[in-house]
């Protein structure tokens, strides 16, 4: 179709002026390769060797977390993940030695990477706050006798901490709202040094709690949106959806859910596993099913990876095409987000945030002209959500954006 | 305001502060004024209020005037002050009691909440004698005895209600001309009798002294007529304030308008009588009026597309020689002034942030060279020049919005200076505040929108934009600089082309670019992936007001789901809600669209432009749904449309904060 136009002329003349463009050029007229060479370029590197055993280095740690506490990798995942977590050894480890590894070069950023770290491997600790912990372990460990000093050397964990992993959306979230609330309180300015930084531990201290307690705060706000025999559709694993869908066990609702499979972590399994437990009536669906079973649901709850700017949510691959089809069938999206993890992004659309890559296994070996999609997340954009309950209330996807430019300005 | 915010930051502080939420120091108390509490501070502190957080908070909807139309606060209290004008036959007493009913008036105006009235009403309060100055505070001396026997109420309250239920609207209906005065005068021996009702002892007493005092005044003692007509006056006060202002406003500015005499001095008629930017000129005699003082003669465009009465349509071309001949005898406009003005007019200065910069080093230039006259004080006097350079520069051309809130910015500095001040320092401070704004509101911002931009342009992308932005270009090339490849498509239309000069400089600078008409938007969008679009002005429901064309490329842009970024400055955006492209708008030049300059084979209309069955229109903005506009990129960052309106309030807030 793209041809048909005049300036295809001037297309011409791009792709064939580079000479290293030609590759991709010849290889097929398309206009999404020539569009964006960068995701073709990584793209075609996988297709080179999609079972390459060491992993890629621009593979998501956030999503390597996240599939080590939640995922059921292997077939027997009933036996898994009733050994409390499902851990993959080589998942976690591999990565994570070989990441500490490049920056540990540079000496103090070392510690917060590694102070993160250990946080970060408690599967109840949101990213955030495990980040948020680390750069309060910064200012405890720092010998700044200034709040000036105190605060670059805080802007330096923070900057590494968010180049260690730039996928994570939370990750880069909570070091913004920490760096924030350093720079931000006035109230500091009049206090001695000691004290300030003693507030600021405190306040550290209170960010893991209050995660906690966000979840609570959304579980009970969501409790009047889920009424007796209504059918939920879930996807993924999500903590916070979790202890909704808990909260509403626990006062006597009567509601069934679907669960998503939530390839390839197979995250989906875990949470059907959970709400097992509880007594609640689950059906397990495989990801391509969700038009099907559609008309059935009531709502989609989702959880969240990152709630951007413009209200939309940044979440685990799927998530908008499940907005897609309930938007189309005039079904509710609701999402669960806590409030550290609005971002200051904004995607215009799918491409346009940074690739955060994921090896799936599909069982058999793929040849290696094949080119694999392996991203992890998507973008549902705003109008395709009804409500998003946030710790801050339940909010219209508009409020999110009235809410950051509180934050950031 | 804003209640869900207050409401929120009191009712469940606990879940306010996850995330880290550092409330700024003054937000917490912006909620409602507490009743009770502003109703026992009386007005004089009413006036101090202006720095405290519940009266100013209130300001934004005391301030709702269109950014277009100059607020003016001065006019209100100018007129308010002056006698209201009276049929040559009306009695003495009536003569003596409007002396009253001013000073109620202007006190009405010191209670409310814009801090500029506030201070107005000290300005006055040193101008007038000692005696009147006291009677100029009549609710505060007169809530102290009312305290004093107990009965807190009836009055007290009732001021109150004047804060609170103060409608958007109210502001204006006290600038419309001398409307509120003359009606109050009116009405207020009919008002006074059901009040009798629920007024205290004290009060009935007073209103008694009161009447007995307004018959010693017609009888000629003029001194005890002023303290005691207050009295009077503040006893009317709640009628008048519980009254729905819509009804008075029609009424009153209709029989202001009749009584006006024009044996007023010139200098204030000009000072008063600057014309409503937003006037209706589809209303013959307020056009009328507004000619006889205009100083551009223009001539009204006849064969007016019905719809579009209201908006100003002028022959183009008239005017200009008329007014540089006229250059060296105009008194009233300051020569820099005059030359943006004629620059306008003739088109060469165009482009919103252009025009607001010019405008704006005129009025620094303006205010370096002006000196406070004899008996005045400068603020006062100031914005009665400012006022006057508004209305030239407006009779010139239709000020934009950006414009109006930058005048609205200066007048607010000049309002807000500090009596203690000397004229030098003043004018210094305000010459660095015009510099500050120039700075930081439109170079400094475009930077950060240049920035913030540039990360929505990847390798390869094909960018479509519309006519002629200087932010849309900055980022152009900026992208460009920084080695990104990417291609333009730039879309123009008729009968401006501005697009071409875009083009010349984007094609000088080595970008690729495509040019087309707009009637070829459809064909072109489907290879487009991000539409950058200019705006004249944001409003609150994220419409966007922008050169005529704008709203057609955003419309087919989203219909081909491309995203559509808008690049505008925060100073350009608006409170006001617009919903189409016909109640405020601009019309150009009719021969624009009629005629192709040296292209007389095609020029098919010639002979028909002065037929009656013809009407050209010509608009020159439209207004964009926020439902076409993906993002709006400002100097506060990427927000989405629906995020305007925070925006708005965040820096309403910035503006009364410091």
């Amino acid at each position: 179709m793209w041809w048909r136009s005049a300036s295809f002329i001037l297309d011409q003349r791009h792709v064939e002026d580079p000479p290293n463009d030609v590759a991709s050029s010849s290889k097929e007229p398309d206009t999404l390769s020539t569009l964006s060479p960068p995701q073709t370029y990584s793209s075609f590197m996988a297709a080179a060797d999609p079972f390459n055993p060491i992993p890629n280095p621009k593979i998501s740690a956030y999503y390597q977390t996240r599939a080590a506490h939640t995922a059921v990798v292997t077939s027997d995942w009933l036996a898994q993940a009733q050994a409390a977590v499902g851990h993959h050894p080589d998942d976690s480890q591999a990565p994570q030695t070989q990441l500490l590894a490049s920056p540990s070069a540079s000496g103090k950023s070392f510690c917060v990477i590694n102070e993160f770290n250990n946080w970060r491997k408690q599967p109840d600790l949101a990213e955030a706050v495990a980040a948020i912990r680390a750069l309060a372990a910064v200012i405890r460990a720092s010998e700044a006798t200034t709040m000036m000093e105190l605060e670059i050397e805080l802007k330096k964990a923070s900057d590494s901490l968010k180049s260690w992993d730039t996928t994570s959306i939370s990750l880069t979230a909570g070091c913004d709202l920490f760096m924030r609330y350093v720079t931000r309180t006035s109230a500091l300015e009049y206090e001695d040094f000691n004290s300030a930084r003693s507030r600021l531990i405190e306040r550290a201290e209170k960010f893991g709690e209050i995660s906690c307690k966000a979840r609570r705060i959304i579980a009970m706000l969501s409790q009047d949106f889920i009424f007796d025999g209504c059918t939920i559709l879930v996807h993924g694993f999500s903590r916070v959806v979790l202890e909704v869908l808990k909260t509403a066990a626990q006062n006597k609702k009567l509601f069934r859910v679907f669960c998503t499979e939530g390839r390839p972590d197979r995250t989906g399994l875990r949470l059907s596993n959970e709400l097992a437990k509880l007594d609640v009536p689950v059906k397990l669906l495989i990801d391509s099913a969700v038009a099907y079973t559609m008309d059935e649901v009531d709502m989609v709850f989702v959880g969240a990876d990152g709630v951007v700017e413009s209200g939309g949510i940044i979440n685990m691959m799927g998530t908008y095409q499940i907005a897609l089809v309930a938007h189309s069938m005039n079904k509710p999206v609701y999402v669960a987000a806590e409030s550290y993890k609005f971002a200051r992004l904004y995607p215009l659309d799918q491409k346009d945030m940074a690739p955060a890559l994921r090896p799936i296994d599909f069982g058999v070996p793929i040849p290696s002209k094949v080119e694999v999609e392996r991203s992890a997340r998507d973008y549902t954009p705003p109008q395709y959500l009804t409500l998003l309950f946030t710790d801050l209330g339940v909010l219209t996807p508009s409020v999110v954006s009235d809410e950051l430019i509180q934050l950031y300005l | 305001m804003d209640p869900r915010r207050a409401s929120r930051t009191v009712s469940d502080p606990k879940i306010r502060q996850v995330g880290f939420f550092a409330p700024p120091p003054d937000r917490s108390l912006s909620g409602p004024p507490d009743p009770i509490s502003t109703a026992t501070t009386t007005a004089a502190a009413a006036a101090n209020t202006s720095s405290s957080p519940p009266i100013s908070d209130l300001s934004p909807s005391g301030n709702s005037l269109s950014p277009v139309m100059i607020p003016p606060p001065r006019h209100s209290s100018d007129t308010a002050h002056r006698p209201a004008p009276f049929p040559p036959a009306s009695p003495p007493r009536r003569g003596t009691l409007s002396l009253t009913v001013g000073s109620y008036n202007n006190n009405i105006i010191s209670s409310s909440p814009t801090a500029s009235f506030c201070d107005e009403s000290k300005g006055i309060s040193v101008k007038v004698s000692p005696t009147s100055a006291a009677s100029s505070f009549p609710g505060g001396g007169f809530d102290a005895t009312a305290v004093k026997a107990s009965s807190v109420p009836a009055s007290g309250l009732t001021t109150v209600s004047v804060v609170k239920t103060l409608p958007p609207g109210f502001t204006e209906t006290i600038v419309e001309k001398v409307g509120g005065s003359v009606e109050m005068q009116n009405d207020l021996p009919a008002n006074s009798k059901p009040l009798k009702e629920r007024t205290s002892k004290a009060e009935r007493r007073a209103l008694q002294e009161a009447q007995r005092a307004a018959k010693a005044a017609a009888k000629g003692s003029k001194l005890p007529a002023t303290t005691s007509g207050a009295v009077a006056s503040a006893n009317a006060k709640p009628t008048k304030a519980t009254k729905p202002p819509s009804q008075k406003n029609d009424s009153a500015t209709v029989t202001s308008s009749e009584k006006k005499g024009g044996d007023r001095p010139p200098e204030k008629d000009r000072k008063k009588d600057a014309p409503h930017p937003r006037m209706q000129y589809d209303d013959k005699s307020r056009v009328e009026k507004a000619k006889r003082r205009a100083v551009v003669k223009q001539t009204e465009a006849r064969n007016r597309v019905e719809l579009f009465r209201h908006l100003p349509q002028y022959e183009h071309g008239t005017q200009l020689p008329d007014l540089e001949s006229k250059f060296f005898q105009l008194d009233p406009v300051h020569p820099v002034v005059y030359k943006v003005g004629l620059q306008y007019i003739s088109g060469d200065i165009s482009g919103g942030n252009a025009r607001c910069i010019a405008m704006l080093q005129a009025f620094q230039e303006a205010i370096k060279d002006y000196s406070t006259p004899d008996e005045k004080t400068l603020t006062r006097d100031l914005t009665a020049k400012i006022n006057s350079y508004v209305s030239f520069l407006n009779e010139c051309r239709p000020l934009s919005i950006s414009m109006g809130n930058a005048i609205r910015f200066l007048k607010n500095r000049i309002a807000k200076l500090p009596l203690t001040l000397s004229e030098s320092e003043a004018k210094a401070f305000l010459q660095s505040d015009i510099e500050q704004f120039i700075n930081e509101k439109i170079i400094l911002a475009d930077k950060v929108i240049v920035k913030h931009a540039v990360t929505k342009i990847r390798d390869g992308d094909v960018l479509l934009t519309y006519g002629s932005s200087s932010a849309v270009e900055m980022i152009l090339l900026h992208a460009h600089e920084l080695g990104k490849p990417f291609r333009v498509v730039i879309v123009d239309s008729r009968p401006k082309l501005e697009g071409q000069l875009l083009l010349r400089r984007l094609v000088g600078k080595g970008l690729s670019c495509v040019y087309a008409n707009i009637n070829a938007v459809s064909y072109i969008m489907h290879e487009v992936t991000r539409v950058f679009l200019g705006a004249s002005s944001v409003l609150s429901n994220g419409t966007v007001y922008s050169r005529v064309g704008t709203a057609c490329v955003a419309m087919v842009a989203h219909e081909f789901r491309v995203p559509v970024l808008v690049c505008c400055e925060a100073y350009k955006f608006h409170e006001r809600v617009q919903l189409d492209s016909i109640c405020s708008n601009e019309l150009g030049d009719p021969d624009a669209i009629s005629k192709v300059p040296g292209r007389e084979d095609i020029n098919y209309l010639d002979g028909c432009t002065n037929s009656e069955n013809l009407q050209l229109l010509n608009l020159i903005n439209d207004a964009t749904p926020s439902d076409y506009v993906s993002m709006i990129v400002t100097d506060y960052g990427m927000v989405p449309p629906t995020s305007v309106p925070v925006i708005v309030r965040e820096s309403c807030r910035d503006q009364v904060w410091i």
